[in-house]
């Protein structure tokens, strides 16, 4: 159903639109966290891109594993091992695929879900990455139980995304450097939920040209 | 010998650390800083935990102080890349990385047995320095 070279457009769009947006993604973090956020996911995804023409052709497991390990080694911040692990953990249920279908789309966001929880030892509510992917999960496994399209599920998923970044604008933060400010966490958006929210609508567009 | 990795966001608190280690406890130590990212950044790497790790080991076992956020994170990842026979001898103490190092590697010198550097580390943190 999605084919291998629809990952590369997809993790290429996810490289530009995370450069494009590394200063908004850096002042989130500057005012809550430690101000370099947009940076170090800049440096990961131009690592990443420079991996673009290796990856190409290769199976869905090998190209997310290239991702994740990528991440990890240039990063430099938490969301290093946070979104590597995630990477990590989706490309072991699409090991040698070439071609996935639902039950793999859902099994990879699951992974993806599960190992940042185990990573960051967070879950919903935090004020982190998992606000935004958890209730994006949540709505594309309930778009395809209704029995949607690819195409809308991830529309919902993207929506859901969305509200998960605003919430966080009304929690206090428990992990990472925003933790410090207790109370003062309050009213700021979530820089990792934000990017989480960029990758997921980086994936929709993706979808929607083809 | 127990070896030991210390893990900073910043590359020159790892190598002032270590100095400091061979300073206090001698230059017979298997001490790696592995602090800043690899282009040179305030930041932790993952993968250069993993070889440092695998540069300390000896067959006795590795102990990883770390500073603060993602130290910690990057230092667990780089353990589950390990080999088992290197991954079950590694451990991350939870202590202050300067005062922690250095009783630690001042018990390194001296021991052999992981429970000690334990409780080295452990005695690091709870120790007043004004009493």
């Amino acid at each position: 159903m999605c084919n291998s070279n629809i990952l590369i457009k997809i993790i290429e769009n996810m490289g530009k639109n995370i450069i494009e947006n590394k200063d908004y993604l850096t002042e989130l973090d500057r005012v809550i966290g430690d101000a370099d956020h947009g940076i170090n996911m800049s440096k990961g995804f131009s690592a990443v891109d420079a991996k673009l023409d290796e990856m190409n052709g290769k199976d869905w497991g090998s190209t997310l594993k290239t991702v994740a390990m990528t991440l990890i080694s240039t990063v430099g911040g938490a969301s290093g091992p946070l979104y590597g692990t995630a990477f990590l953990r989706a490309s072991t249920v699409v090991d040698g695929k070439m071609e996935i279908d639902k039950e793999d789309i859902i099994n990879m966001f699951e992974q993806a879900v599960e190992g940042i929880k185990m990573r960051g030892k967070s879950d919903k509510g935090d004020k982190t990455i998992l606000d935004a992917l958890i209730p994006a999960f949540e709505a594309l496994k309930l778009a395809y139980e209704e029995g949607k399209d690819t195409k809308t599920a991830f529309k919902m998923a993207e929506e859901a995304a969305l509200e998960g970044v605003e919430y966080t604008k009304d929690i206090i933060a428990k992990k990472g450097r925003a933790s410090y400010l207790g109370e003062r966490s309050i009213g700021h958006q979530d820089p990792g939920a934000t990017s989480t929210y960029i990758m997921i609508k980086s994936i929709n567009e993706v979808l929607e040209q083809n | 010998m127990i070896g030991l990795v210390i893990v900073s966001h910043s590359n020159k608190i790892a190598e002032g650390i270590v100095d400091l280690c061979y300073e206090m406890a001698g230059k017979d130590l298997n001490i790696i800083p592995a602090g800043g990212t690899s282009d040179g950044r305030i930041g932790t790497d993952p993968i250069l935990i993993k070889d440092s790790i695998e540069k300390a080991y000896d067959g006795d076992g590795v102990a990883i102080l770390a500073d603060i956020g993602s130290s910690i994170m990057s230092s667990e990842l780089a353990m589950e890349m390990l080999e088992d026979d290197i991954k079950k001898k590694t451990c991350i103490l939870d202590t202050p990385i300067v005062e922690g190092s250095i009783a630690v590697s001042v018990q390194a010198s001296i021991s052999k047995d992981m429970e000690d550097i334990k409780r080295a580390a452990e005695e690091a943190r709870t120790t007043r320095k004004i009493s």
